[in-house]
């Protein structure tokens, strides 16, 4: 499969980028790693008429520590989140997430920014920067803004990024000794999870981020609240789906969806309660 | 649009239409047909070249996103007549049947070795999560990747 004729320009740098996308209007969209829009442009799913690459900026791409935060580029591929000595003492959930996303091939060429502004909930790393409570950076014509994760979801690969936004950075608070979990569920060694858990605790405070179980990624706050009032493990998890709306798929059943929440957030509890 | 990209050790300026794939860059208009199509849904990996030095799967890549990079295919493993170690492996282990997602196994092992000379074979399996055998030849493959490493 081929994707349907488009025009193809390459910017080298975020400003550059921003003043194309602002040039081509609604039709043009960016291209970073490509391996969640290529696949869509493939199967006429997505037909954008002109893209502007931004897989060449270069200073886009690094993981640095900022004090209280990590600060990764957008471009930063996600071996390189998942290799990174930084994200592994600072924020050790990340990495281990990006090191489920879909197999080595496509880690060498996806980008943490591009899965983030593509908001697919079924993806592995927007779920779990919102169990982490990051915000991202977008830069548009008019400069650059911070958006919570928490705010950043609007609905079935919909975000609060504007046509003429690009992500250009995403912070993570640093872990400071939080244990944590990541759990993924799959029938196949580099499918999409059919359901995944992202959870960190630090005694009473906790984050748990879910994948697959709604239109955006899901925060599964229910849990979080239950932890912080002195609940059990095995009481907070029943409420893994409280906040989740999952829809039914070839994979799983709505109840079944609920089901599997509640056990991998017991799971990903108990390991980051041990 | 104009690229140049460097091909098994030669340069190559070619003028491509933008949404030509990487995968149908390579075959049809090099003519290297030993990186084969399979689900062209960036799923089976069959397609697995390396692009400066990692492994990608080529279809899910455009020939202009690959502007600039050096590029390796099956077909530069080999020496003259010497495969290249990993080939060798490949064909002392059984490593294959049908043999239509050998041409990305063989990549996609090579990519594992570079990152880590010396694998565990859980390490191999995980390793090799993005290439898919239907003749579901796994154990030879990764006994094949386990005697590349020198660990068999």
């Amino acid at each position: 499969m081929i994707p349907s004729p488009f025009d193809y320009k390459r910017a080298s740098s975020a400003a550059e980028a921003i003043s194309l996308i602002g040039e081509y209007g609604e039709d043009a969209k960016f291209l970073a790693g490509g391996h969640s829009l290529l696949p869509l442009m493939k199967l006429r799913l997505a037909a954008p008429s002109v893209l502007v690459d931004i897989g060449r900026i270069k200073d886009l791409s690094y993981i640095k520590d900022a004090g209280d935060h990590i600060a990764i580029g957008a471009l930063t591929r996600h071996t390189e989140v998942e290799n990174s000595d930084v994200l592994r003492q600072h924020v050790p959930l990340l990495a281990e997430a990006a090191s489920h996303v879909g197999d080595p091939q496509v880690r060498h060429r996806g980008t943490l920014g591009g899965t983030i502004a593509h908001a697919d909930s079924a993806s592995d790393l927007p779920a779990t920067t919102l169990a982490l409570g990051a915000t991202y950076v977008a830069q548009g014509p008019k400069g650059t803004r911070e958006i919570k994760a928490a705010d950043f979801y609007k609905g079935f690969l919909e975000s609060a990024l504007a046509a003429d936004e690009m992500i250009t950075e995403i912070r993570v608070p640093k872990m400071n000794g939080a244990k944590w979990s990541f759990q993924k569920f799959n029938r196949r060694a580099q499918d999409w999870a059919i359901v995944g858990v992202a959870v960190w605790r630090r005694g009473t405070e906790s984050g748990v981020g879910l994948v697959n179980m709604g239109s955006t990624p899901v925060l599964a706050s229910a849990v979080a609240k239950a932890i912080a009032g002195g609940a059990s493990v095995a009481d907070a998890a029943q409420l893994a789906a409280d906040n989740a709306d999952p829809q039914a798929d070839s994979n799983a059943s709505v109840d079944y969806r609920k089901h599997l929440a509640k056990v991998l957030v017991r799971r990903a509890l108990e390991e980051a309660s041990a | 649009m104009k690229i140049s990209v460097t091909v098994n050790g030669k340069k190559h300026d070619s003028d491509v239409e933008p949404r030509t794939l990487l995968v149908q860059y390579v075959r049809e208009t090099l003519g290297l047909t030993g990186t084969n199509i399979g689900c062209d849904t960036s799923s089976c990996g069959a397609c697995t070249i390396h692009v400066d030095g990692q492994s990608v799967k080529s279809c899910t890549l455009l020939a202009a996103q690959a502007d600039g990079s050096t590029i390796t295919t099956i077909e530069g493993l080999a020496k003259g007549d010497q495969m290249h170690p990993m080939q060798q492996a490949f064909m002392e282990n059984h490593g294959l049947q049908c043999g239509y997602c050998t041409p990305g196994m063989v990549m996609a092992a090579i990519g594992i070795l570079d990152e880590n000379p010396s694998p565990t074979e859980d390490q191999i399996r995980i390793g090799l999560e993005g290439n898919l055998c239907r003749c579901t030849g796994y154990h030879n493959i990764v006994q094949s990747v386990l005697a590349a490493a020198g660990k068999k």
